[in-house]
């Protein structure tokens, strides 16, 4: 969909210029966020303004949907290329209505038309139509004036987006939230993005693929777990810091790291067959299962005193795992409840697997492996 | 008319802190001269037989006063199609470098006092009303051309960069961004020029153009006070009415998510 074809730009004379982008080359699929991730200085932004030719490339060609965009007319090609930035640079002079309608009006369309679709857009993100189109920027809150930007940016269904740290200027918070209403609607909008950050979270969160700039290079093009588990250079480990691994965690979910079938006992059962459970595994704990197979309580190895059925030796189980949540938040879960096994449960309440620390250790080296 | 720089900053800074109260406390500080003014009048027109003696010059009020409007009419109607346009012109990025220096020709041309241009008028143009026309457009030229200047190149460069990510040609991002996020300061310099018109407008007398300036200068040469009221009370008339019709176009014509009075 976007391919970038030993895209450079030098800056000042040719020779004596400064290099900020370097033979870039990488290709898009349709429907991707790609995040181009680095230091400040990088070429990250300088590669996405020659992307809609707010810069002209020195050499090298940038093709979409096949076509290559130094045959569009630039204003042509912007009108169809939805265009965010970091300052969000909504037009204080226009209303919310107007400002998302910027485009549609550009290239002329009808009134209602172009009305109407703000008005859907808005309600996309919960803001209320009937409130907020006659509103003026200076009269919303960060958050919604970035919700705004990137409304205007979606005003003309462009299939295309390039968005220049959109999500820069404002608290973390809210940032969270407005990322998450973003993916939310990419799932069913399918934009092809290119999206300039130098948060690695967000790259991690935002992308399908993440490019890694250093010094107008290109270092790496890759996907999130591939980039975490297999930087490429010694800069993208730097860049990446000591904590990869767990920003790993983040894009493991806990089904695919949980040990399933899961050895648990009954509370009938007597406590040595836990012992040998556990001595056979190697965990610290075991699962007791009730009849109606949600976890009734967790025995540890540390504890079990001589005879007696399960059920007198199990504790409560102090925390379960959603199966459909990161592994971030089950590590965090563990770490809180002081459980070096947790009990993953589906929806019902119901036990799916254990996770213990061995097994995401495990997890994230098979990652490492496969990616 | 250094004071001029002073007001294009005053013209500025509320555009910075646009909340709520400025406005409010914006609108009732114009109103104080309009107060005193009325005061004043009324205790004229209320002790002594001054007024009696002032309507005694109710023809040539009449009279002056039309030359008088006329002579503002046409430098400052001048100056607007000159100024705007010359603002404009020196805000392009292709004048960035020449445009200080125009500008600071321009602030040297204002140290000079109206009556010494009026007088250089007369030498170069001889009397009457064009070179009256003359000195006062020159006189009222500069808060124009520099708040024009000035509030169009004080639009944030963000939002012509998005102007231009999004699409809009260098004639749409001037006409749609740039222009419209600048008429506040334009305005401001706008009610800044006119009043300096209006007020200096008495001086052409000096070189044969008439208006008020005529009861005022005889006035003051004969000694006679209801004569130089009947000069003075229009032409402050004037002043105001002049500032409170611009002051309601800024009010108006300045779109509501970019005017603090709003």
């Amino acid at each position: 969909m976007i391919r970038l074809e030993n895209l450079t730009k030098t800056f000042g004379a040719a020779g004596s210029g400064i290099t900020a982008v370097d033979r870039v080359s990488f290709e898009v699929p349709e429907g991707e966020i790609c995040v181009l991730l680095g230091p400040s200085g990088c070429g990250k932004t300088t590669t996405m303004k020659m992307i809609n030719r707010l810069i002209e490339p020195t050499s090298g060609k940038v093709f979409i949907d096949g076509k290559d965009v130094t045959h569009i007319d630039p204003i042509q090609l912007r009108r169809s290329i939805g265009y965010v930035i970091q300052q969000i640079g909504l037009f204080p002079n226009k209303t919310v209505a107007d400002n998302i309608c910027v485009v549609p009006d550009l290239l002329g369309w009808d009134r209602k038309k172009s009305r109407t679709r703000a008005a859907e857009l808005l309600e996309m993100v919960g803001l209320q139509p009937d409130t907020f189109m006659k509103r003026y920027p200076k009269e919303l809150s960060g958050g919604q004036q970035q919700r705004v930007g990137v409304l205007r940016a979606l005003a003309a269904d462009a299939p295309v987006m390039l968005m220049d740290e959109p999500f820069g200027a404002i608290d973390p918070i809210n940032r969270e939230v407005i990322q998450d209403e973003f993916l939310r609607m990419q799932k069913t909008l399918r934009k092809t993005v290119i999206f300039v950050s130098h948060d690695l979270d967000e790259a991690v969160k935002m992308a399908d693929k993440i490019a890694i700039f250093r010094a107008g290079r290109l270092e790496q093009f890759a996907s999130p777990e591939h980039l975490l588990s297999n930087p490429a250079t010694p800069f993208i480990e730097t860049f990446l810091g000591t904590d990869r691994s767990l920003k790993l965690l983040r894009l493991v979910q806990v089904a695919d790291a949980m040990l399933t079938p899961a050895d648990t006992v009954r509370p009938e059962d007597p406590v040595a067959k836990a012992r040998d459970l556990m001595e056979k595994s190697g965990h610290p704990a075991i699962i007791m299962s009730n009849g109606d197979g949600r976890p009734g309580g967790i025995i540890l190895a540390s504890r079990i005193t001589g005879q007696g059925s399960c059920r007198e030796a199990a504790e409560p189980v102090r925390a379960t795992v959603p199966v459909k949540v990161d592994l971030r938040s089950a590590v965090a879960l563990m770490f809180t409840h002081d459980m070096p096994v947790i009990p993953c449960v589906d929806e019902d309440g119901k036990l799916q697997g254990v996770l213990t620390y061995r097994s995401i250790v495990r997890s994230l080296a098979n990652s490492k492996i496969a990616a | 008319m250094s004071d001029v720089s002073v007001d294009k900053v005053a013209g500025t800074a509320p555009r910075l802190a646009l909340r709520g109260g400025t406005g409010r406390a914006y609108k009732l500080g114009r109103l104080i001269p309009w107060l005193v003014l009325i005061a004043a009048v009324g205790i004229w027109w209320f002790t002594g037989d001054t007024p009696e003696d002032i309507l005694t010059y109710q023809e040539d009020i009449v009279y002056l006063g039309g030359q008088h409007i006329a002579l503002v009419a046409y430098a400052g109607g001048l100056a607007l199609i000159t100024g705007i346009p010359a603002g404009m012109i020196l805000s392009r990025p292709a004048f960035r470098r020449s445009s200080e220096i125009v500008l600071q020709v321009f602030n040297l041309g204002s140290t000079i006092p109206t009556l010494a241009i009026i007088a250089l008028c007369m030498t170069a143009l001889g009397i009457g009303t064009m070179p009256a026309v003359f000195g006062l457009w020159m006189a009222t030229l500069l808060p124009i051309v520099r708040n024009t200047y000035t509030g169009l190149r004080n639009v944030p460069k963000m939002l012509i960069e998005a102007a231009q990510g999004m699409g809009m040609t260098p004639r749409q991002i001037f006409w749609r961004v740039e222009f419209p996020n600048a008429l506040f300061v334009i305005f401001s310099g706008i009610r800044t020029a006119l009043a300096i018109c209006v007020g200096t407008a008495p001086l052409a007398f000096l070189i044969g153009a008439g208006g008020l300036g005529e009861l005022i200068f005889t006035g003051i040469a004969l000694d006679e006070l209801p004569m130089l009221l009947a000069g003075v009370i229009p032409t402050a008339l004037l002043a105001v009415l002049t500032d409170f019709i611009v002051g309601q176009l800024q009010y108006w014509l300045v779109p509501k998510g970019i005017n603090p009075l709003r």
